[in-house]
């Protein structure tokens, strides 16, 4: 694990990026959390589940999701690119099921430097494209010291055009709404487990 | 002008019967004769009588069911017509016109002229009418009900001598009562001293005696034409280039905005048909997030629609109708307002893709139970209300998703346990937190019932949203923290 700075660079403004992993949702929260304005959050019609509001308001105020559903990966991806292209939204997360080719993923770069607004995709594990600014890969760890609603998440950058790559420790404080960053676990005074 | 056949004329126009035909409308738990055709009259047959008995004396009968929404739509649709003869014309009871044509005859030649081709018109158009002209609107629906034809200017109720009571709007108590004193036409009528009248029979009959002779006044309150959002533009040659059609919707939508605006109302439905040589028709409808009224913004909306039109040999006619309007005041121009609009506009954009439904945003509900605690609202038109901001006691996942069955037994969490393929070890169960269901809302599925919530935390990190079951017992898996 090599850990270059204290605390992991923030998501550079109007390029995409994309983060994976179990905690994927997690990091993307996280994100909602530090923008101000509206965010669109797009996925397809047929998945599962769906962000609980409740959970979510530990993050940011629901009340800004703005919720598209769509019938496949090519509506996902026209809405997205119309969206980062207005810029009226600060934030666009992407939720992907097949991966983007070398023309989607420039396509929506260029989108986001034209409107001047951030996209975040959530690919499954492994389906990252070369155009991404970042790829995030964010995984839960479980926490023996704090005994109730922690949300420790180890995040990696996997790939990174401008920056170098590292791995962090985090927490979302949500009292100060903000992201702790603490030592893993294994490095810790009296810890046993190991961490990641 | 009185139309006696108004509803049945109104069905045989479509689908036109020869022989005895009627409309029945359930009354009092029995199908009436609503309206009758000629031949059915000759048969004998009367309005109100039940439609079996009418059966059982005119065997070919045929019969439909009544719409009197449709023929109130069908008056209004002939008032309409009835326009173009003069600017006044009202409604008069369910199946007539009065038409105020002061001023107006010469345009027709005369008087005689003029009902001569009202009455041709509407023959024409299958509608049998009885046309009253008179004096005064008393005067005319005597004529009209009692005859037709035309009064002499000035002659007063002398016209109306001959004509029986009835024709005077009384109630039927007041025209059987009337009958019985051998008063029956209303030249005896108005020969009858009058205070023993309105003694016997109150102000109202004398009240209309005095409207038909004109000595009271009764004037025509025409009806204002109500406002229609829709615009045209004929082509003399038919184009077929989307430049063109944009073009012509550019124009279109120049005059509908326009429009709009006098009424201080925006569109939240456009609706572009596209009539082509061949006759056949497409329809572009553009569904706006927000009411608007600029065609600046709106047209580029039109692009993707237009785009996917099949334009055939040529489109020459098209026409912009909005279907849905809200009222838009006119705002004072500022920075103020221009987030929203910006972002109603994406909205837009979006939804002419995936549909304006899809787009959607959370509100809370008033619910306890997890999955009922939120509804998912279109964005379009909805306000954000409600707070989110609520102590909870626990706390909630990020994601939830339906209930997937986990392979568990007893009523404490299981230690490991397998979850989407995935071998889990339990590190740290906090619960349980029970949540009763709601006796009130009906749900038969197969997790209705009390639920047990546990937070668990696995030792490979997911941090998971279990619940059991102590009625039907059972391990679900419902929800994952971030």
């Amino acid at each position: 694990m090599s850990t270059t700075t204290n605390i992991p660079p923030s998501l550079l403004p109007a390029r995409v990026h994309e983060v994976c992993g179990p905690a994927a949702t997690g990091f993307a929260a996280v994100a909602c959390a530090q923008g101000k304005g509206d965010l669109l959050w797009l996925r397809e019609d047929w998945q599962a589940g769906m962000l609980d509001p409740a959970g979510l308001s530990a993050f940011c105020d629901p009340a800004r999701i703005l919720v598209a559903r769509t019938k496949n990966q090519t509506d996902t991806l026209a809405a997205a690119e119309e969206a980062l292209r207005d810029g009226v939204v600060a934030l666009v997360v992407i939720e992907i099921t097949r991966p983007l080719d070398l023309r989607e993923g420039r396509r929506l770069q260029l989108a986001a430097k034209a409107g001047r607004s951030t996209g975040l995709c959530l690919i499954p594990e492994g389906a990252g494209s070369p155009a991404t600014e970042t790829r995030w890969h964010c995984a839960p760890v479980f926490d023996p010291a704090e005994p109730t609603d922690s949300t420790l998440m180890r995040w990696e950058i996997i790939k990174n055009k401008s920056g170098t790559i590292g791995a962090w420790h985090v927490r979302w404080n949500r009292a100060a709404h903000r992201l702790d960053v603490v030592s893993p676990v294994g490095q810790r005074p009296g810890s046993s487990a190991a961490g990641g | 002008m009185w139309f006696p056949r108004l509803a049945s004329d109104r069905v045989l126009r479509r689908q036109a019967v020869d022989g005895p035909f009627a409309l029945t409308l359930r009354l009092d738990n029995t199908e009436r004769v609503h309206c009758l055709n000629r031949q059915a009259e000759a048969e004998g047959l009367y309005r109100g009588m039940p439609f079996s008995e009418a059966r059982a004396f005119c065997p070919t009968l045929r019969g439909a069911p009544a719409d009197p929404a449709r023929d109130a739509v069908m008056l209004e649709t002939l008032r309409r017509w009835a326009t173009k003869y003069c600017p006044w014309v009202g409604m008069e009871g369910a199946d007539g016109l009065v038409l105020d044509i002061t001023g107006a005859a010469h345009l027709w030649g005369d008087e005689p002229a003029m009902l001569a081709d009202m009455q041709l018109r509407l023959d024409r158009a299958g509608f049998e009418a009885r046309i009253g002209l008179a004096d005064t609107r008393g005067a005319a629906w005597a004529l009209a009900r009692h005859g037709g034809g035309i009064t002499a200017p000035g002659a007063g109720l002398a016209a109306l001598a001959s004509l029986p009571v009835a024709g005077l709007r009384l109630d039927e108590a007041t025209v059987i009562a009337l009958k019985r004193l051998g008063l029956r036409t209303i030249g005896a009528l108005a020969t009858a001293p009058r205070a023993p009248l309105a003694r016997r029979f109150g102000a109202g009959l004398l009240l209309r005696l005095d409207q038909a002779a004109g000595l009271q006044p009764e004037p025509v309150t025409p009806l204002a034409d109500p406002p229609r959002h829709a615009v045209r533009l004929t082509l003399p040659d038919p184009i077929g280039l989307t430049s063109d059609v944009m073009a012509g919707t550019a124009r279109l939508l120049q005059e509908l905005c326009l429009r709009l605006k006098a009424q201080e109302v925006g569109a939240r439905v456009l609706r572009l048909t596209l009539r082509r040589v061949d006759q056949a028709s497409c329809q572009v409808e553009l569904r706006l997030a927000s009411a608007m009224r600029d065609p600046a913004r709106i047209l580029p909306l039109f692009a993707r629609g237009v785009e996917e039109v099949d334009a055939g040999f040529g489109i020459d006619q098209l026409r912009l109708e909005a279907t849905q309007v809200d009222p838009l005041p006119v705002q004072q121009i500022g920075q103020a307002a221009e987030a929203p609009d910006r972002r109603d506009n994406l909205i837009t954009r979006i939804g002419t893709r995936i549909g304006l439904d899809n787009i959607r945003r959370f509100l809370p509900a008033d619910s306890h139970i997890p999955e009922r605690s939120f509804v998912m609202m279109p964005a379009a038109g909805t306000k954000t209300c409600g707070d989110w901001q609520v102590p909870r006691p626990r706390p909630r996942p990020l994601l939830l998703f339906p209930p997937e069955p986990i392979v568990a037994q007893g009523t404490l969490p299981p230690t490991s346990f397998r979850w989407r393929r995935m071998r889990l070890t339990t590190a740290r169960a906090t619960g349980p937190e029970r949540i009763a269901p709601e006796w009130w809302v009906e749900d038969d599925g197969p997790c209705s019932g009390l639920r047990d919530y546990w937070r668990i935390e696995t030792h490979q990190g997911r941090r998971l949203w279990l619940f059991h079951m102590p009625q039907k017992p059972g391990w679900f898996v419902q929800g994952e923290f971030a």
